[in-house]
């Protein structure tokens, strides 16, 4: 088992002009470390799709990447409101996002759905009125040379 | 492996190590050494920024000359289209070209004319079943470049259609041995009249495995001062001129991709501009689109460092002088349509280099990120540039990476000093 490196970002709530930084910035790590082409698109979408989804619904949180050599985790902490039906909210097209954040293209219910086709894992605690914490699991064995 | 021959230099005598460049170098290829700026090959695009943004003008583009074409029987001008934009008072595109003839060109053949003709493929292309969305355009060299540096997921996108440069090249050279069968192949000589330097590049260097039919590029300035002393101010003027609107189009920004007659396209300019576009088309966080179009440079190709004419006055110049064109004077005839000839296409994409890539191997990458994490955060973050580094995250990777030394900076030098100074 080879040392983990750890990304960490603050994502600010409401504010749309920086969302999706954090996920060009681990884009850019990942590259650096020679990660596969393929990984390293899956990783970005699930972390983009994340990263919004805490400036819509939560006003912001915090990112950790987690990378080592056999896999690379995405853990998303917020203290938003809480997904109240968990089930519900992955189905696609489901989205409780307000008409404001919809007419600025968001919100079209695939954040979630996107997350989980991008990623190997996905597991997601939530409580409502304390926060949600998603863990996304990406493997890499035999992707790499 | 070939090196790639870059078209911008540095003068030595003129750089005074001031750190304006390396600031602007969007790919960071910029580093102050030993007092003056040093580009690394392998990741400078050509886009021309340092040239802009040098207050020395240390910085500077490598283009022919026009007597480089001496060595030709039969001269042949491909002026971009930026050209027709450059001069104050020109009511006449043929001018421009009756002028070409005057400086000694014995046929001009115009790119805006190949434009034309690669717009009609254009739409036939994103007909193409099978073809990835969204197409992206493959006429800016810079853009390719930073694609096949940056965004390698994103090279089955690219339109693998030669830019009406190149399409223009071919044309010319076939139509000089139709009208003169007693010329051979290698006294015809194409000179391409360039707003920048990164055409300069592609044709030095190719790309991929197609090698460029252009044998000479002379830059826009150069052409701008000989032309002036030439053009005539007649009103009766021959009518020498093959384009439309669409051909002028292409010399600004948003001229090719509405060219493609669809409402779903993009297109930016500027470098931080595309780069910003290209990262959202790789989180696939766009809506759908069939084309995108990107330019280097700030307003499109009149934005060229190459150009004499501010770009937004050239627009605006290009804005008049379409007014009176057709739409288009070069379209396809109905058995043409049926398929997109080998002349507009070339075959593979030049193979992906992972420049950034810190190590050899994963374990050993992530063994410097680890190191070079560690560093950053003892720096001061300021990113000053002092230390000849863009930005302090740059300057730890240069001492992981063993291309710089701590104590290059400056502040933790003095910082160090004045330390060990308080100890006595």
């Amino acid at each position: 088992m080879s040392e983990k490196l750890v990304f960490r970002f603050d994502v600010s709530g409401n504010d749309f002009t920086s969302a999706g930084q954090a996920s060009v910035q681990v884009k850019k790590n990942l590259r650096q470390l020679g990660f596969d082409n393929e990984i390293i698109r899956r990783v970005s979408i699930a972390m983009y799709e994340g990263e919004i989804n805490m400036v819509i619904h939560a006003g912001g949180g915090v990112a950790e990447v987690h990378v080592c050599e056999e896999y690379i985790e995405i853990i998303l902490d917020d203290h938003g409101p809480g997904i109240k039906d968990i089930e519900k909210a992955m189905q696609a097209g489901y989205s409780t996002a307000s008409e404001t954040i919809r007419s600025l293209g968001f919100g079209a219910g695939m954040g979630l759905p996107n997350m989980k086709k991008n990623s190997d894992e996905m597991k997601i605690t939530s409580e409502v009125g304390v926060g949600t914490r998603i863990v996304m699991k990406i493997n890499c064995k035999g992707t790499n040379e | 492996m070939t090196v790639y021959e870059h078209s911008v230099l540095l003068d030595e005598s003129k750089c005074t190590g001031c750190t304006t460049c390396i600031k602007h170098c969007p790919t960071e290829a910029i580093r102050i050494k030993n007092g003056h700026a040093v580009i690394d090959s392998e990741r400078c695009i050509d886009c021309g920024e340092c040239i802009r943004y040098c207050p020395h003008q240390a910085k500077r583009a490598v283009c022919g000359t026009i007597s480089n074409m001496d060595r030709f029987k039969w001269k042949i001008a491909l002026p971009a289209p930026s050209l027709y934009g450059q001069f104050d008072n020109l009511e006449d595109l043929n001018h421009v070209i009756d002028g070409l003839y005057k400086i000694g060109f014995d046929d001009v053949y115009e790119v805006a004319k190949a434009a034309e003709l690669v717009s009609a493929y254009t739409r036939i292309y994103l007909q193409t079943e099978g073809v990835a969305k969204p197409v992206i355009s493959s006429a800016c060299p810079v853009v390719m470049r930073l694609i096949s540096l940056r965004f390698p997921s994103l090279a089955d996108n690219i339109i693998h259609m030669l830019p009406p440069m190149e399409v223009a090249a071919k044309f010319a050279r076939r139509r000089a041995l139709e009208k003169h069968p007693e010329l051979k192949d290698e006294d015809i000589g194409v000179c391409f009249i360039s707003p920048c330097p990164a055409k300069a590049s592609y044709v030095k260097n190719g790309f991929g495995d197609y090698k460029s039919a252009v044998d000479e590029v002379i830059s826009i300035k150069d052409v701008y001062f000989l032309l002036i002393g030439k053009m005539s101010q007649d009103n009766n003027i021959d009518f020498l001129s093959e384009t439309g609107r669409i051909g002028i189009g292409w010399a600004r920004s948003g001229g090719e991709a509405t060219a493609i007659f669809n409402e779903n396209y993009l297109a930016a300019d500027g470098i931080e501009n595309v780069i910003h576009v290209l990262d959202l088309v790789e989180t696939g966080n766009i809506p759908p689109l069939e084309f995108i179009e990107l330019n280097a440079c700030t307003g499109g190709c009149v934005g060229g460092v190459l150009t004499v004419q501010n770009p937004f006055i050239a627009k605006a110049r290009l804005q008049t002088l379409r007014r009176y064109l057709p739409i288009s004077q070069n379209t396809l005839l109905p058995e043409e349509q049926n398929y997109i000839s080998a002349d507009y296409l070339f075959e593979d994409l030049p193979n992906y280099k992972p420049i950034t890539r810190l190590g050899n191997s994963l374990a050993e990458s992530m063994r410097m990120m680890a190191d070079i994490q560690k560093l950053k955060s003892t720096l001061p973050g300021i990113d000053c540039g002092a230390c000849g580094a863009p930005t302090c995250r740059a300057f730890a990777e240069d001492v992981v990476k063993n291309n710089a030394r701590l104590e290059d900076c400056r502040i933790m030098k003095t910082a160090a000093e004045q330390d060990s100074k308080d100890s006595l």
